[in-house]
């Protein structure tokens, strides 16, 4: 395959960055979009220029490392797929493939494609967790009787990996998305409703304060969603902060 | 938490747009079965008009009360927008909304502007001249001018073009905006589905209903 690739280059946080345009060709179907890149990369470095930095670690779609928006879709076109899994069949011989990095002012761009994605981790440690006692007696948390309905709901809800899609797919930057499945994953289960009321609250209020938009119900995050996060999860973190609200 | 950081809180604004939002769909539905009856009956009309336009509830109360919500429902939208644009200083090169979310949902401030043009025109039309006549001049009581009034604004073919116009986009704004709004108070269950038609069956019904009234005195008078 030949390709024409628009990329993102910015030298670091500071610079202005612009898109530039490159051609690479021997590019086969089966690879991988990052494989793509590390060819591409290889090539570039060949002739002296400067690697494209990008995300990536696990390549197995369950890290959340890797991101990209790539033809104005957050882990391009495929579905409930993250970038290491989309594959170069999804595009055609002679395809202009744009890649920029995921935008938001709560993700500064670090360089090129890589952005910081600390702001996850801020809104994780307000709230996103449960407080359990580990010395001594530790209770077995499959010892607990669970609803299958909320177990599966709270299962669905984990399998959120923090990559950012539903940030870069809004149109607002909003991060509700991820921040509801990190809310609802322990809200429907016991060990989470102790700290259930500040929990709410708390992630909401960081949330707010990294600068994240509001949620328009636009629903582009669940469709790009490589983890098919509901926007039920939405609505249940409104519920949850309605109701603690009143608490708090 | 203290009340004043619940009500900046992004949640807290999307919750109040949205009841805001579900108040105005219901003066909305009331809106339109009221003038509905002027295309039957200008009897029925005038009369019905005749009881809002001099109940001291209705007067004093209701009215108040729906204009702090229009108000506040345009103003919040407004500082809605602005956020959001904040929160991507750095527009994408390529950007394929369409690919995961309707026009409607993504475009609700375009629409929004043109219903609230719409509204400062209404209000010229129709309220304003409505509070010189009764609280300015404090004419005398005249129950059977309303449908003479109605039909005379909708002589003029532009005016009724606007209003079509208007009406078409407030069913592009609505066939986003009902679902969205319930989603927001966080009603998502098993009548979701069910919801999301009756609001896109909203969406049609009532906006086009306004225009076919319109249509209806601008050709048959």
């Amino acid at each position: 395959m030949k390709l024409t690739l628009k990329i993102w280059r910015q030298k670091n946080a500071q610079d202005k960055g612009a898109m530039v345009d490159y051609q690479i060709d021997g590019i086969e179907p089966d690879m991988s979009f990052l494989e793509m890149l590390d060819v591409f990369n290889e090539d570039l470095m060949s002739k002296g220029g400067e690697p494209v930095a990008f995300d990536h670690d696990c390549r197995e779609g369950i890290c959340g490392m890797c991101s990209l928006f790539i033809n104005g879709e957050a882990h391009g076109p495929d579905r409930g797929v993250t970038t290491c899994q989309l594959h170069m069949r999804m595009f055609k011989d002679g395809d202009t493939i744009t890649i920029e990095p995921f935008r938001a002012a709560a993700f500064p761009v670090v360089k090129d494609l890589v952005v910081n994605r600390s702001a996850f981790d801020r809104i994780q440690h307000a709230g996103g967790f449960i407080s359990v006692n580990t010395s001594g007696n530790t209770i077995d948390a499959n010892a607990i009787p669970i609803n299958k309905q909320d177990a599966d709901d709270a299962f669905d809800a984990a399998t959120c990996i923090g990559c950012g899609a539903c940030v870069a797919s809004c149109k607002n930057s909003s991060a509700m998305l991820f921040v509801a499945a990190k809310v609802s994953q322990y809200a429907l289960l016991p060990q989470g409703k102790i700290e259930a009321t500040d929990r709410v609250l708390n992630m909401v209020s960081q949330m707010d304060a990294e600068g994240f938009g509001n949620c328009s119900n636009t629903g582009a995050c669940e469709v790009e969603c490589p983890k098919g996060i509901s926007l039920e999860n939405i609505a249940r973190m409104n519920r949850e902060y309605l109701s603690a609200s009143m608490k708090g | 938490m203290a009340k004043s950081a619940l009500l900046k809180s992004s949640i807290a604004k999307k919750v109040a747009m949205a009841l805001s939002g579900i108040f105005l769909m219901l003066f909305l539905a009331q809106h339109f079965f009221i003038n509905m009856t002027s295309v039957f009956s200008s009897d029925t009309f005038n009369s019905i008009s005749h009881f809002m336009g001099n109940n001291p509830l209705v007067q004093f109360v209701i009215q108040p009360i729906l204009i702090v919500g229009v108000i506040f429902h345009f103003t919040m939208g407004f500082v809605l927008e602005i956020q959001n644009r904040n929160a991507r200083p750095i527009s994408y090169a390529k950007n394929n909304g369409a690919a995961n979310s309707s026009w409607t949902s993504r475009n609700m401030i375009y629409s929004g502007v043109v219903v609230l043009a719409f509204l400062g025109l209404h209000f010229y039309d129709f309220w304003f001249p409505e509070m010189v006549y009764k609280y300015v001049e404090v004419s005398p009581l005249d129950e059977t001018r309303y449908f003479h009034e109605l039909v005379a604004k909708f002589e003029s073919p532009v005016r009724t073009g606007l209003y079509s116009l208007s009406f078409i986009l407030l069913a592009l704004h609505l066939w986003h905006g009902f679902s969205s709004s319930f989603q927001s108070v966080g009603f998502n269950n098993k009548y979701s589905r069910s919801l999301k038609a009756f609001g896109y069956a909203f969406a049609i019904v009532i906006p086009f209903g306004f225009i076919f009234i319109a249509l209806f005195h601008h050709f048959n008078h």
